[in-house]
């Protein structure tokens, strides 16, 4: 998709002199998403009382470095030490995006592949679950999970948010759309179900399960109701919710650190973005298949 | 723009996921087959191993999404007992209070205003920013990364940025106006606290619409484009003649998507921010589930604002399927 962005666009100008609005525009919107970075980035950097009587300077200061190692280890005032919040956040964005992948993969195979009986019963009933957020049923959800004990857990963190319908849904399709031929001839290989799902149907899907791995993994890390209403414990809180604690003791706040955990939480999703760009925005967008 | 695979993804991040998969299942339904599912003609025999492959994903469905969802209908018909012994059935009683309370409706409007606001602001800044970046200068890739990464950050992270931005005493902003005369306060005025997480919810939403928005220009013929040209359309005229129409169903898609995003997945932004304050000036509909019932513990009440909202999923759900189904048949 990046490449094929390269090789299109509407050229109004063919040759002749650089089109500064779109420039101007363009470089606009950089600095105005940059910008909070950047002041975090700065801030983290600078005595704590400064940033607490506004004299933030966009400046950093390289011998203020030190703030991270110390946010890493100890934490800061209304959380525990980050290194710990980052292997939570990390271990629920890994299992939610891994988890979600493995389930749909599995449920939309045998509702492409086979005809079983209550198939329609079954894909509905997966189907179904978009409308229902977590955001819409907190009260019982919480109850259901008192039921399970999964409060304060990481089971209980990471398992419910497994399921999912518009992972299945997407599989559902790709599968449905591959060539007969692809199927027949590994029929004549002798290869069954579960070896034709390994070796040939999985393979073929690795652009989607890639761009889908970006989209989960973020979801993952940037839960924050959930972990909200099933985690009370501190141990197991997540970057997300410990940042949103710091924040919260608003007037003994040690700022610099405060902004040192926000580039640290800020780095994981960040870098699973970029990084893996152009599956992720083909994966997003594509609407050839 | 047709439907695919890419428009399932781009719904898995929006919780309530539903403007792709209605477009996904339209495509799958195709028309004039009297509304049945697309299929493979060659598949497995068994039943054994699909049935236990689709277990799984049934079992969490059944425990944490159906059973929670039953639930939640159940509750919001009963009151509990004062002396915490059990609950009694009230039938409606519940949603008849929820509607007679003008804080709830008033919450209903402000949450209207809210998604409004955020969709509009989030998505014009996003389709200034495509129809330049579809032009060919130089460093296109390179602004595309620099505007898609916001993409990565969770809303209630926008909220601690915007804070260092916002805030009356330590944000950059907020100081300013503090010392040019202005009383900027948004945990004293309402009506800033409200801007405020907008303004944070919007910015958080520019990267998704961008991606869309620009994807959606591309797909434009270059040839229709060119004749526009050459019949005369330029900047404006050539948006609102030719662009404009011709990204309508991008559009609307994404209204969709921001809606449902401003509506749901904006509870961190607004907690971190403001927790619904201050006098309830930022208290939107899904704040206010989490209020109730999980500071105030009001099991009925809480459950039966859980299932307004259900319903409210329910019709955007239907809307965007009339849509889509209007658009297939045409």
């Amino acid at each position: 998709m990046i490449g094929r962005w390269r090789q299109r666009g509407t050229s109004r100008r063919h040759g002749g002199r650089p089109d500064y609005l779109a420039h101007a525009v363009l470089a606009l919107g950089v600095v105005l998403f940059a910008l909070p970075v950047w002041l975090v980035l700065a801030g983290s950097t600078q005595d704590s009382g400064a940033i607490s009587r506004g004299e933030l300077s966009l400046l950093p200061n390289l011998s203020g470095l030190g703030i991270y190692p110390h946010v890493l280890l100890h934490g800061a005032a209304g959380a525990g030490p980050v290194w710990r919040m980052l292997l939570i956040s990390f271990g629920m964005a890994m299992s939610i995006a891994v988890g979600k992948i493995v389930i749909s993969i599995l449920s939309a195979y045998a509702v492409a592949f086979f005809r079983f009986p209550f198939r329609r019963t079954a894909f509905w009933l997966i189907f179904i679950t978009l409308m229902l957020p977590v955001e819409v049923r907190i009260i019982p959800t919480y109850a259901v999970m008192a039921d399970f004990g999964l409060i304060n857990s990481f089971t209980g963190l990471t398992v419910p948010l497994i399921a999912s319908a518009t992972a299945t849904l997407l599989f559902r399709q790709v599968f449905v759309a591959l060539p007969d031929e692809l199927f027949e001839a590994a029929r004549i290989d002798g290869a069954g179900p579960l070896r034709f799902l390994w070796s040939i149907v999985i393979p073929v899907s690795a652009a989607n399960i890639a761009a889908l791995f970006v989209i989960l993994f973020v979801y993952g890390w940037n839960q924050y109701l959930w972990p909200l209403l099933v985690a009370t414990d501190p141990r197991l809180d997540t970057i997300v919710i410990g940042i949103v604690r710091m924040i919260g003791a608003e007037n003994q706040t040690e700022w610099n650190a405060v902004m040192a955990t926000a580039v640290l939480a800020l780095v994981p999703p960040v870098a699973v973005v970029i990084l893996m760009q152009r599956w992720f925005v083909a994966g997003l967008t594509d609407t050839e298949k | 723009m047709g439907a695919g695979p890419g428009l399932v993804l781009g719904h898995a991040f929006a919780t309530a996921g539903l403007a792709t998969t209605w477009r996904a299942l339209s495509h799958a339904i195709r028309p004039g087959k009297s509304g049945k599912l697309m299929e493979r003609r060659t598949v497995f025999r068994g039943w054994a191993l699909p049935a236990l492959l689709v277990l799984p994903q049934l079992l969490l469905t059944v425990f944490f999404f159906l059973w929670p969802a039953g639930e939640a209908i159940w509750y919001s018909t009963t009151v509990q007992d004062p002396f915490g012994q059990g609950s009694v059935f009230v039938g409606l009683a519940n949603f008849a209070e929820l509607f007679s309370d003008p804080l709830y409706l008033q919450s209903i409007a402000r949450t209207a205003f809210f998604c409004a606001a955020v969709a509009a602001l989030s998505m014009s800044s996003a389709l200034l920013l495509a129809l330049f970046a579809d032009h060919k200068i130089r460093g296109r890739g390179v602004y595309r990364t620099l505007l898609i990464w916001p993409y990565a950050v969770a809303p209630a992270m926008s909220a601690v940025l915007w804070l260092f931005i916002l805030n009356p005493r330590v944000g950059l902003f907020g100081r300013w106006l503090n010392q040019h005369g202005f009383n900027w306060d948004y945990h004293i005025y309402g009506g800033e606290a409200l801007l405020m997480v907008i303004l944070a919810s919007a910015w958080k939403q520019v990267s998704y619409n961008f991606i869309f928005f620009l994807a959606g220009l591309q797909s434009i013929p270059r040839a229709v484009l060119e004749a526009a040209a050459i019949d005369g359309a330029r900047g404006w005229s050539l948006f609102r003649a030719m662009i404009f129409p011709l990204l309508a169903p991008t559009t609307f898609f994404l209204l969709v998507v921001n809606l449902v995003y401003a509506a749901f997945d904006t509870f961190g932004t607004i907690w971190a921010l403001t927790g619904g304050g201050p006098a309830q000036a930022t208290d939107t509909l899904v704040v206010r589930v989490y209020r109730d019932g999980v500071v105030n513990q009001d099991l009925g009440g809480s459950s039966a604002e859980s299932v307004v909202l259900m319903i409210a999923v329910i019709a955007l759900t239907a809307v965007q399927f009339r849509f889509l189904g209007r658009r297939n048949t045409a």
